[in-house]
């Protein structure tokens, strides 16, 4: 206990002493807050569509002339308050993010510790099915999965099911990496000492797992949730501009840089710009965040 | 290997070349539907049948008929018109145009699986006289015969027998023949390639008959649908494109003020409406059941209240477009601009009288929209969705490409759907059969009203010309104040080109490149 | 050696087994093909004959074996857009999609191993740190993101480059290529950077980071001590070393940039299989999707396949020890 306390409190300073891992986690923090309490901060729910109004449409952000104190970042096309949609936005790509990193954390976690404690045949079909679904790409996945879902039902529940068909078509894609590394370190974990004693003490196999194999393996999960969440957030980006993601009534980042896309070259350049920004700013604050974490808790890079 | 680069090397030589000749190309947000002249009426499939084949009577730009096939054409008797055809003109591939030819095109897109069978609706027979004389016998007097003409190209007979195409494609139930990429007319272009969704390329035909009348400049064209607008416009400034059809409206500013480009606007006789299915018994996307919505003819007119035609035109279409208040446009004969006022834009009359009908929560129900056919569709249905939702009408928004959209108002189903109608005979008919009648395949309404129906019937055949005006002025009263369609505006045409092309903008919006130049 | 083989070679034809049987779930369930076939207007009597006609009416397993013998022979019925012979389509599309991938293929993994390398030897210069955080930038930004960015540079500003299509293409046999013409290849260069471009900052990345573990080993101080020449130690020890980890992630990473050619194509309206897999899937045009989706696995197979003979052949130890056991 007091080992994992030493090793929290050397996090903590080696933290405080770099700039690049405080300012994106502040970011992070910045960008996953606003996305949290979006209902308190947004002047307008954009996904009702009975709060816009088209006479609000098209207005610039407040600094430049013409604007609408009220439309802080301006307005797009529909009337739609950019800051509202920004975070509202944010709230679908980041729930989207976390779901399917936890989704493919937990199939990949579970898988990885059973066929690293069990080892032998089942060891070895987990590692087949994970090689197999390394070699189909996520964004590969997720169109099919879509696609499946758009041929069999209709249009008002696709709409309503659409996140969770982002969720498991990207989560699942995923999974391989966790059990990859999960499975290696329970392999390793399973041959020392103490868990030796614990099992020979009588302590149930689950238990052995639980109590003392998934502690030891959480730091890398860490790391590849980490480095997961900046690529589910992208992905679920570009199935939204693909038009096979969030629908344009509930739109995701990716969903208002698809409708702002379109007034690329009309001089509205906040509609595409601001959506654009805050996805790249939020994946690299994530992406820094997971590269720092996992050097800091390499033992070789010390 | 040497003698593959050499062959790679002449076909290299050969493709720059081609730069020396005048090449158009030219793109739009979606591509034709089919080759077959006869199998879909819809715009952008006409436009590339209007380049490769002719009808007996054309269209210049400005929408008046001139000669096409047929050089000179006489009333026989009331019922029965006669056509001289043009002498010595030859179709693509060489066979000789004969009155033969007429009969069979005619003949053809009167079958059951041809969409231009209602245009032609009052046709009894078409008969040939003589090689180069055909005559078309109608049921009843048709006064405007020589408009519905204008739409039916003519194939060869020979050449649909070779490769089995004597019946057109049945296109609803995705058939595929020889004739959905490969055509052979009489016109001012030929078809040379056609990839769907990539590319299509026609070069000119060195012996159109019309040549020297019209001795255009355009040795090919070459044609790319590209769906995203960014893109479009993107091609258009740096130069890769001589002509768009559909510059997004944002953009035409940017367009303009670049340089290097032009921007021709013209009114155009089309209506972009919503229709509501009235005739259901019960609506298929809606939670109410038992009755439907669409039936009482306040809750119509409740939606055609919720609707700011004018916040429309001026925000979505930043004034591309005109507020409309019936389906009948301006430039058709029989428009009449009093009767093309909107419902005034009201939201709470409109729930008074959602209320009144028995929905003072309103209702829920699915809008199907295209997204790649009229100007701003999704934007506009967008909009249209928050509109309603004020007043309480929770709509669910379908956006479809319009090869999977107009399949579905065709078949009737759809509770709400948008359609636009432009003209295919510049009178009013046109718009209130297609529109108005039962029988129609796009007419997605279902609603009846015998006197309707009458009227838009007897004007086919009435040749008195005030008591036709008359009978278009009540048909169009009586179908409007129905409120089975939500009109919403008729679009203004914005044709973007490079400096140095000059496509001639065509009101129909369908443009017709042996008018086109290269000025440099 | 021969066993590593034999076993890779079953499980690569496993996974083919399960992709064709995606596929055929697909395009037997999803929709029905006699519906798609006839419309909806058509008479009972003309369906059954129709499902006869197919051998719907046959079992789970003979329909099965006989769309996978199908598919082995690239026979996947009619798309129901374009009306026309799934195959056709694959293969009038699949030249425009290679091309685009070698392209930027080759600018992946040339310039990500080139400046991994780099950053890893000078790991505290200015200009290789500068190098290291542009690639988090290039992993941070999707794709679309970095098309329509270099489009509106290189296109619209600077007129440059073409922001859509091909360009002139030679046809050589039934391949078309944009090799051969300068307006070919003038479109070959943005839609390869955008497509490449994640691919090479991630290369980049996992190039430097075994650099950096093997140049931390103990053999490499050891040569180091010895007196060898920078050079030869990162020429010879070092880079070998790092080769082999950074030879299977490419693998995979090929069959990556195959399914991201979807979104290039999409942006650059390049005429490949990815443009006409996210048409089918608007669509609901399920024998394109079942066709495209058998290819894919088709290739990543391969890909993968020949990376593990690569494995094999570059690496003693598992040659030695598949030998002895």
């Amino acid at each position: 206990m007091s080992n994992q306390t030493a090793h929290r409190n050397y996090l903590w300073s080696r933290f405080r002493a770099s700039p690049i891992a405080m300012t994106s986690a502040a970011l992070t923090v910045l960008i996953v807050g606003g996305a949290i309490l979006a209902p308190l901060l947004a002047s307008q729910n954009p996904f009702d569509p009975a709060a816009l109004n088209l006479a609000n449409s098209l207005l610039p952000p407040s600094w430049l002339p013409g604007s609408d104190p009220h439309f802080l970042l301006g307005s797009d096309d529909q009337g739609r308050d950019m800051l509202s949609a920004l975070l509202y936005g944010s709230r679908i790509s980041l729930l989207v993010g976390f779901g399917a990193v936890i989704f493919a954390a937990v199939i990949g976690v579970t898988i990885g510790l059973v066929a690293g404690y069990a080892g032998g045949w089942v060891d070895a079909l987990a590692m087949r099915l994970a090689d197999v679904q390394l070699t189909i790409p996520a964004i590969l996945i997720a169109l099919m999965v879509d696609g499946l879902a758009r041929a069999t039902l209709p249009q008002e529940t696709h709409d309503a099911v659409a996140i969770y068909v982002l969720i498991f078509s990207i989560g699942i894609a995923d999974w391989p990496q966790y059990a990859r590394v999960v499975r290696a370190a329970t392999a390793v974990q399973k041959t020392l000492a103490y868990v030796s004693a614990a099992r020979v003490m009588g302590v149930s196999s689950p238990r052995i797992v639980l109590t003392h194999i998934l502690p030891n393996v959480l730091t890398s999960v860490m790391v590849l949730a980490t480095l997961g969440l900046a690529l589910a957030v992208i992905s679920e980006a570009t199935l939204s501009f693909l038009g096979v993601g969030m629908p344009p009534t509930a739109p995701s980042l990716g969903t208002l840089i698809r409708i702002g896309n379109n007034f690329l070259f009309s001089g509205e350049w906040w509609i595409t710009l601001f959506p654009s920004l805050t996805l790249v700013l939020l994946a690299l604050a994530v992406n820094m965040l997971g590269d720092w974490l996992r050097d800091a808790l390499n033992p070789k890079l010390k | 290997m040497k003698r593959l680069l050499s062959v790679a090397l002449a076909i290299t030589l050969s493709v720059s070349a081609v730069h020396a000749e005048n090449v158009l190309r030219w793109a739009s947000q979606g591509d034709a539907m089919t080759m077959d002249p006869h199998a879909q009426n819809e715009g952008q499939t006409r436009t590339f049948a209007q380049q490769v084949e002719d009808a007996l009577i054309n269209r210049q730009p400005d929408l008046t008929k001139v000669p096409g096939l047929a050089v000179s054409w006489k009333l026989v008797d009331p019922k029965t018109w006669e056509f001289k055809l043009r002498p010595n003109v030859k179709f693509h591939d060489g066979r000789p145009f004969t009155s033969d030819d007429v009969v069979f095109s005619f003949k053809r897109a009167q079958m059951p699986t041809s969409d231009l069978r209602d245009l032609i609706a009052s046709v009894a027979d078409v008969v040939a006289v003589d090689p180069l004389t055909v005559r078309i016998l109608t049921k009843t007097p048709d006064p405007i015969l020589l408009d519905e003409i204008t739409t039916i190209f003519i194939m060869s007979r020979g050449w649909a027998e070779e490769h089995k195409v004597t019946v057109p494609q049945n296109y609803g139930n995705g058939e595929e023949t020889y004739a959905v990429r490969h055509a052979n007319g009489t016109g001012p272009f030929k078809l040379e390639s056609r990839d769907p969704d990539v590319r299509t390329l026609m070069i000119k035909n060195p012996d159109w008959w019309g040549l020297k009348d019209q001795p255009h400049n355009i040795d090919r064209i070459i044609y790319t649908p590209i769906k995203n607008q960014a893109t479009r416009v993107a091609a258009l400034l740096s130069g890769e494109l001589d002509f768009v059809l559909d510059p997004p409206v944002q953009d035409l500013a940017r367009i303009e003020s670049s340089g290097g480009f032009q921007v021709e606007r013209a009114a155009s006789p089309w209506t972009i409406f919503l229709g509501m299915d009235a005739g259901r018994k019960e609506l298929l996307t809606s939670s109410v059941k038992g009755k439907n919505p669409f039936a009482d003819i306040r809750v119509r007119k409740a939606m055609n209240m919720a609707v700011d035609v004018n916040a429309i035109t001026q925000r979505i279409l930043r004034g591309l477009g005109q507020p409309a208040g019936n389906v009948v446009p301006p430039g058709v004969y029989g428009y009449d601009p009093s009767i093309d006022v909107h419902l005034p834009f009201d939201p709470d009359g409109a729930k008074k009288l959602l209320t009144e009908a028995g929905y003072p929560q309103g209702f829920d129900v699915r809008l199907d929209c295209p997204n790649d056919r009229y100007l701003n569709d999704e934007p506009t249905c967008q909009a249209v969705v928050g509109m309603l939702a004020r007043v309480g009408v929770k709509v669910t928004l379908d956006l479809k490409p319009r090869t999977l959209h107009m399949p579905r108002v065709q078949h009737k189903e759809s509770d709400f759907y948008m359609l636009g109608w432009g003209t295919d005979t510049t009178d009013a008919h046109n718009h209130l059969s297609f529109l108005g009648l039962p029988t129609s395949i796009w007419n997605g309404t279902e609603y009846t009203d015998q006197k309707l129906f009458d009227l838009i019937n007897g004007m086919a055949s009435e040749i008195d010309k005030p008591k036709r005006d008359a009978m278009i002025k009540e048909a169009s009263t009586r179908l409007r104040e129905a409120y089975t369609y939500v009109p919403l505006y008729h679009p203004l045409l914005a044709w973007a080109t490079r400096k140095g092309v000059k496509v001639p903008i065509t009101l129909d919006n369908m443009p017709h490149f042996a008018y086109a130049r290269f000025t440099n | 050696m021969a066993r590593h083989i034999l076993r890779r070679l079953i499980q690569a034809a496993a996974v083919m087994g399960l992709a064709t049987l995606v596929a055929f779930l697909l395009f037997n369930y999803v929709g029905d093909p006699v519906s798609n076939m006839l419309g909806q207007e058509a008479s009972r009597e003309s369906r059954e004959a129709l499902r006869a006609h197919l051998g719907l009416n046959d079992s789970f397993v003979v329909q099965f074996a006989r769309f996978s013998i199908h598919a082995v022979k690239g026979d996947f019925g009619t798309s129901y857009r374009l009306q026309r012979p799934v195959a056709d389509l694959i293969a009038e599309r699949l030249p425009a999609t290679a091309e685009l991938v070698l392209v930027s293929a080759l600018f992946a993994v040339g310039l990500g191993v080139a400046l991994g390398i780099f950053t890893a030897i000078r790991r505290n210069s200015w200009l290789g740190q500068t190098v290291l955080a542009v690639s988090l930038i290039g992993i941070s930004l999707p794709t679309f993101v970095i098309g329509i960015g270099l489009i509106y540079l290189f296109s619209v500003i600077l007129g440059w480059l073409p922001s859509f299509g091909r360009g002139d293409v030679v046809h050589i046999g039934w391949w078309t290529t944009g090799f051969l013409t300068a307006s070919g290849l003038k479109a070959l260069i943005l839609p390869g950077i955008t497509l490449g471009l994640y691919q090479m900052a991630f290369i980049l990345r996992l190039v430097r980071a075994e650099m950096l573990d093997v140049l931390g080993a103990d053999y490499i101080r050891t040569a180091r001590a010895m007196g060898l020449r920078e050079t030869t130690i990162n020429a010879k020890y070092a880079l070998k070393n790092a080769a082999l980890p950074v030879i299977t992630i490419i693998g995979l990473k090929l069959g990556e940039l195959i399914a991201f050619s979807i979104v290039t194509e999409t942006v650059f309206q390049w005429p490949g299989m990815g443009l006409l897999f996210i048409q089918a899937v608007s669509f609901a045009d399920v024998p394109i999707m079942a066709a495209y989706l058998f290819m894919v696995a088709f290739v990543f197979v391969t890909i993968n396949v020949l990376v593990d003979l690569l494995y094999v052949a570059l690496d003693p130890r598992l040659r030695s020890r598949e030998e002895a056991a």
